[in-house]
């Protein structure tokens, strides 16, 4: 009986134990709480601009808005003529090269492919005005737009190809008077249509993002948290945190979930350990252009394609574009899976004049670095973008083409629509060499995910990498993961050790029951 | 013919409570490499580590109890009568022969037992439970930058704990069979379940049981 009670408790005690680790309640982690408290309250600035005289005075043109702001601001300018969204540059250390400076001034993408020959109209994104014909002017600070990152009336726009001054019709005075922080919809204006359209290069942001659902984004929804750009983008002097590594190359200066959420934000153990190695945003970004359609793959070769002389455009059914006769065919998606890739923060980049070792296989234009033996790398989700774009076989160099020019007959192509004229002129200008020759070779460009962050339902599942066939990670094959991976040969001698064994079993208890029939019949006890 | 008091009420407590474990374990274990699935991967993984825990502290007692009732020496293996023992599964049992090895309360283990549970306590037991705390824990150093303790790859971890388990497996299978040699299909299971067997007369045991009594009763008077 006391044997009976001492089991049946150690049992219940058991019991006990299994029933309340299964069915935990789940609740909310103190540290969440926290950061709603702080998001929630809401941004009150200490000025009030409308009062200020000195933005009362009629404007005439958008560089006295800037001499206005710099009146007051007297150092502010200089702070924005270091960053490098004026200078269009950073100054990075790259392992091979030293030091050099990377930026769209040289660096090459496989969009529209670069900015040099097309400054009037790549403009419209530069934070500054007066970048006309082909001198960039990064001295003057009246040139520095300060409306289009501060102005809180959703009113500023600059005008298309006019060297990144404001439409003219636009009432500067009103704008001026209601400057502020910036929001989503400052930096969304570039951001969100970077590569000539909505979402055509991130992917993760787009103008779903202006005012995005919790289901888009759950910390910039406007049914959630509402937070803004530069919420976690903190910025200090104008010198904003974060950036992408289409461009920028070293482990600095970058904005990471766990500067709030710290580096183990899991209830669970397992889902914390998973944080040595796997980034926040490859379990908590699942799906990307989750409204909009992002461009995946981009054929300049198709380009040049006219109907009665003229370029034309065609869609697809969701009605993006195509084909067009300035740039060439496209395929796009929506609701994405990233791809996913070994990051360690640092990234090298093709720079206009590199040569290319194998111009047959695919040329990554900003390779990221990392692996699984690296303990500073960890599995980031990307967007890699692939296209077809010209290149020098005799060179073996990219061509950076002039596409835009206000006339015909300047060698643009997106005038002329003749690569040869237009790889000239572009390479004339950048002083590249150019052999005559205009082939199309394959390149891709990484675009580390970091926005459209899912609700925990919505987070990646865990058998959705943990599994033998076609999962999330099965492109990453340097390390050993549970419920993928496994050693064929202790998988053969495991199955014939069990398969052996209940075989084995089987016959000898077959061979009993028919001995003992055969013995019974006999009669032998 | 006697019925003796074989299996302790802990002893049997310890088996059961390892034989539903070490099912589970294996089960969970095995969708969490990917062969089964039943529970989905996450739930799997957290059932087959409160398990692993249980199991952990299963053995803990059980180390305990062995020791300090001197049960350990039943398991040191021995030559004797193994080839008798070898012919009796492979032959003897066909002939309705005998079994060669008298089962008694202080040698309740014929000689093939103990090389094979033998095996399992101190080779495959051990090493499952140790690749599964490193396959818990392997990660730790790393985070904490304790370089000198670090592991690179759960590879080996992962691979020396599949292999144990495929072991542990084929165990149970033959285990499982082997149980229904006894007098009867079902006697050695009763016993198991009841803690009590009908074991052949032996005149040598019956004595030294009879001495163990005795001291037991001793000891229980003084008291």
């Amino acid at each position: 009986m006391k044997k009976i009670i001492l089991i049946l408790s150690a049992l219940s005690l058991a019991a006990v134990v299994i029933i309340s680790t299964v069915t935990k309640k789940e609740k909310e982690p103190d540290g969440l709480l926290a950061l709603k408290a702080k998001y929630a309250q809401k941004h009150t600035p200490s000025v009030d601009h409308t009062k200020f005289a000195v933005l009362k005075t009629k404007f005439t043109s958008p560089q006295q808005v800037t001499e206005a702001c710099i009146s007051c601001h007297n150092e502010r300018h200089k702070e924005v003529m270091n960053s490098n969204h004026w200078n269009w540059e950073r100054e990075e250390y790259i392992e091979g090269r030293g030091i050099v400076y990377v930026g769209k001034k040289n660096a090459i993408n496989n969009f529209c492919i670069g900015v040099q020959g097309n400054e009037e109209s790549c403009a419209k994104c530069h934070i500054g005005y007066g970048l006309t014909g082909d001198k960039m002017n990064f001295t003057d600070a009246k040139n520095i737009d300060c409306l289009i990152c501060h102005d809180n009336t959703e009113t500023y726009a600059k005008a298309p190809e006019k060297g990144g001054a404001p439409d003219p019709k636009l009432d500067l005075n009103n704008i001026a008077q209601h400057v502020g922080r910036p929001e989503r919809s400052n930096c969304g204006v570039c951001h969100f249509f970077g590569g000539g359209g909505n979402n055509v290069k991130h992917g993760d942001l787009e103008q779903s993002m202006f005012q995005p659902t919790r289901e888009v984004d759950v910390h910039m929804a406007t049914d959630g948290a509402n937070l803004q750009c530069v919420d976690c983008h903190v910025t200090e002097k104008h010198n904003i945190s974060g950036k992408l590594y289409s461009l920028s190359s070293m482990n600095r200066n970058r904005v990471k979930c766990e500067q709030c959420h710290t580096e183990t934000p899991h209830e669970s153990d397992i889902l914390n350990e998973h944080t040595v190695k796997v980034a926040c945003q490859t379990c908590h970004i699942s799906t990307y252009a989750k409204v909009n359609s992002t461009k995946e793959f981009w054929n300049w070769s198709t380009a040049g394609k006219l109907k009665n002389g003229e370029p034309f455009i065609e869609e697809d059914s969701l009605g993006n574009h195509a084909y067009m006769s300035i740039k060439g065919s496209f395929k796009w998606g929506r609701n994405l899976k990233p791809e996913y890739t070994w990051f360690n923060g640092n990234a090298t980049h093709y720079l206009l004049g590199d040569k290319i070792k194998d111009t047959t296989k695919p040329l990554v234009l900003n390779p990221l670095e990392g692996s699984y033996s690296d303990p500073d790398s960890k599995i980031i989700p990307v967007k890699i973008h692939r296209a077809l774009q010209p290149f020098d076989p005799v060179n073996r160099i990219l061509i950076q083409p002039k596409l835009f020019a206000e006339n015909k007959g300047e060698g643009a192509f997106w005038k002329d629509f003749n690569w040869q004229t237009a790889a000239e002129a572009g390479m004339k200008q950048i002083g590249q060499p150019f052999s005559g020759k205009v082939s199309f070779m394959r390149t891709e460009s990484n675009w580390p995910i970091n926005h459209m962050v899912a609700t925990k339902e919505n987070a990646v599942k865990c058998n959705e990498c943990h599994t033998r066939e076609d999962g999330r990670l099965a492109g990453l094959n340097d390390f050993y993961m549970p419920g993928r991976n496994y050693s064929s040969v202790i998988e053969i001698f495991g199955k014939l050790l069990i398969w052996g064994s209940l075989l084995g079993v089987l016959i000898h208890g077959a061979l009993r029951i028919l001995s003992s029939y055969k013995l019974k019949k006999k009669g032998v006890k | 013919m006697r019925r003796a008091y074989v299996y302790k009420a802990f002893e049997r407590f310890w088996h059961w409570a390892q034989a539903i474990l070490i099912m589970f374990l294996a089960f969970s274990g095995f969708e969490i490499h990917g062969s089964v699935s039943f529970f989905g991967f996450e739930n799997a993984v957290k059932y087959h580590n409160i398990a692993a825990y249980m199991f952990l502290i299963l053995i803990a007692f059980a180390i305990f109890w062995h020791f300090t009732t001197g049960e350990w020496r039943q398991y040191i293996p021995t030559y004797e009568h193994m080839k008798a023992q070898l012919d009796y599964y492979l032959f003897g049992i066909f002939r309705n022969a005998p079994h060669p090895t008298k089962k008694t309360v202080l040698s309740k283990l014929n000689p093939l037992q103990r090389i094979v549970y033998f095996g399992l306590k101190i080779l495959v037991i051990p090493i499952i439970a140790t690749s599964g705390l490193l396959y818990m824990f392997y990660r730790y150093p790393q985070r904490h930058g304790v370089e000198a303790l670090n592991i690179q790859s759960l590879e080996i971890v992962a691979l020396v704990h599949t292999a144990a388990a495929f072991l542990l497996v084929a165990f149970i299978i033959t285990h499982l069979y082997l149980i229904t040699t006894g007098k009867t299909v079902t006697s050695n299971l009763k016993a198991m379940l009841t803690g009590f067997e009908d074991l052949e007369d032996d005149e040598h045991a019956n004595e030294e049981e009879k001495i163990v009594e005795e001291v037991v009763e001793e000891i229980s008077s003084v008291k």
